[in-house]
């Protein structure tokens, strides 16, 4: 490698990790990005002058057509649609680490030869990509909602076998995939362990799924460095591998559960309440008129969006609401649980979208303590986030950090229905003396309240 | 490059990674997510060595397929990253002069 590459794959280097710096903070985030693509365009330019580089031709035609699907992906999509994309690209990148291996291991003349540290690389590379490209289709067809989740007892079963094909895969590697045929194999068990990884885990869980499998396509990358003996794909891969790592972690966290209980358990045990006991006869429903009065007279409102806000498309009615709210002086504030949408931060993408100021949304934890001091919280398609029996220990959700909606004074729930969120599990906050039931559909409710408020 | 300084490069990484996400704010984990998704699209540097080098039809053709998939993911992720990151708003930043970028 000349001197002219290794000098550019330092300066992207650079580019990456202020890329990444800029984009941990709100103000600098759009420069980070940039800082990124840039690196990028570098480390992309530099590879180019590779004098064993012959075939432009190919180079230009592959780059022209990634660069139109890219672009047309990203323009087309909406926002309630990036965890799709995400995992997509995840796979994407997870196919093309593996493809890049099996390339330079078919241009290897005599594998035999090979030294050590390719051939265990190579079969490394193999092994993640494979599980990153299979498992992010998965998720990409769950959070579509064309693959189901199962959940049966036999979805242990699946994660037995996992284990023995996990098992097999990582033999592979350690006795080195010395032949081609090898390290298909490797390639095949890793794609058979990412789909049975995924299948058994549930929707609710899918946030801690993306940011796992942004980890592994960051790996994934840093394998194909070590197989490739190239230093920038080791530092942006780890760098990658490493943030994504974290983001699992503060997930897990946001749901009081560990990876491995994610991935090899589906939520279950715990006492189940029976939800005629929780509902029968202490359910009050309102009406958004009525809804409307008691926002007239509140000085400090929270608004709790969840999942179901933005499947009905309620973003725009509920942003509405918070400015008409706003322009009487009342003090409107969103409270965010981190796994309120299908990805890390995606709900607040939902809200920015929608032109909410981000610096009134507010995480869990500096909101909690407000909702005594607050006259009403409206709950928009939220359910086991509010849920107070995660309080108790005995209950399926026991331990998992939730908004304290039920302290405000009067809390205002829109649902469609009674029916239960992931967890399976009825919620006492719906039946709860100061809590009121709007059964409608999100985006009305939310627009007949603002008109009534209007009209107060 | 030996292997030990592939190790070295690997640890070095991995740790200044955690020290750069650890305190990212919840508004910012998908926009983040999905810029580093980009960056891990870095593997389309080595498919463009497999895809130009004239050794084997099969190289090639896997190459071009992989230079095809990672610059979808590098290209869609750091554009879709800036779409996101655009629609972030605050009043405070659009006051202030000092806040490049936020308040496109």
């Amino acid at each position: 490698m000349s001197d002219l590459i290794q000098g550019g794959y330092l300066i992207a280097a650079i580019l990456f990790i202020l890329g990444l710096k800029g984009l941990a903070r709100p103000r600098t985030a759009v420069r980070g990005n940039l800082l990124g693509a840039l690196g990028m365009l570098v480390a992309v330019a530099v590879t180019v002058t590779d004098q064993a580089i012959v075939s432009y031709w190919v180079l230009l035609a592959g780059i022209a057509v990634g660069s139109s699907i890219g672009a047309l992906l990203a323009v087309k999509v909406q926002m309630t649609g990036m965890p799709e994309l995400v995992a997509l690209f995840n796979g994407l990148g997870g196919l093309a680490s593996v493809l890049v291996v099996f390339a330079s291991y078919v241009e290897r003349v005599d594998p035999e030869m090979e030294d050590n540290t390719f051939l265990v690389a190579a079969g490394l590379s193999a092994l993640i990509g494979a599980i990153t490209f299979t498992g992010s289709i998965m998720a990409y067809g769950k959070l579509r909602g064309s693959v189901p989740t199962w959940r049966s007892s036999t979805a242990a079963y699946v994660n037995v076998g996992l284990l023995v094909l996990a098992g097999l895969a990582i033999l592979g590697v350690v006795f080195k995939p010395s032949t081609i045929g090898w390290l298909l194999a490797v390639i095949i068990l890793s794609a058979i362990a990412g789909i049975t990884l995924v299948l058994p885990i549930g929707g609710a869980d899918m946030p801690v799924v993306i940011a796992l499998l942004n980890s592994l396509s960051g790996l994934a990358a840093a394998a194909t460095g070590f197989a490739l003996g190239n230093s920038l794909l080791i530092i942006a891969g780890s760098l990658v591998g490493a943030s994504g790592l974290v983001l699992t972690q503060v997930m897990c966290v946001a749901m009081n559960r560990t990876l491995a209980n994610v991935i090899f358990g589906a939520i279950s045990g715990g006492e189940s309440l029976d939800p005629d006991d929780v509902y029968e006869g202490k359910v009050r429903s309102t009406s958004a008129d009525d809804v409307a009065l008691i926002l007239d007279s509140a000085e400090r409102v929270v608004i709790v969006p969840g999942y179901g806000m933005a499947v009905a498309q309620a973003q725009h009615a509920v942003r509405d609401l918070a400015r008409s709210l706003e322009q009487r002086g009342t003090s409107v504030t969103f409270a965010i649980h981190p796994v309120a949408g299908r990805m890390p931060g995606h709900m607040n993408v939902l809200l920015a979208e929608a032109e909410v100021d981000y610096e009134d949304l507010i995480e869990m934890a500096d909101a909690n303590p407000m909702f005594a001091q607050t006259d009403l919280t409206i709950v928009i398609g939220a359910n086991d986030v509010v849920n107070p029996v995660a309080r108790e220990p005995e209950s399926a959700i026991a331990g998992m950090p939730i908004l304290d909606a039920d302290k405000s004074r009067t809390v205002v729930v829109i649902k469609r229905s009674l029916s239960p969120g992931f967890a399976g599990i009825p919620n006492p906050l719906f039946a709860q003396e100061n809590t009121l039931m709007l059964f409608a559909d999100a985006k009305q409710a939310v627009s007949d309240i603002t008109k009534a408020l209007n009209e107060v | 490059m030996t292997l030990l300084i592939a190790l070295t490069l690997f640890a070095l990484a991995v740790f200044l990674g955690i020290e750069l996400i650890s305190k990212v704010p919840p508004t910012l984990h998908t926009p983040l997510m999905s810029g580093s998704n980009a960056i891990s699209g870095i593997t389309v540097v080595g498919a463009l060595v497999s895809a130009g080098v004239d050794h084997s039809s099969t190289a090639t053709v896997l190459g071009f397929l992989a230079v095809v998939l990672a610059t979808v993911n590098v290209v869609g992720g750091f554009l879709v990253t800036n779409r996101m990151l655009s629609m972030f708003h605050s009043k405070n930043d659009a006051r202030s002069k000092t806040t490049p970028g936020t308040d496109r």
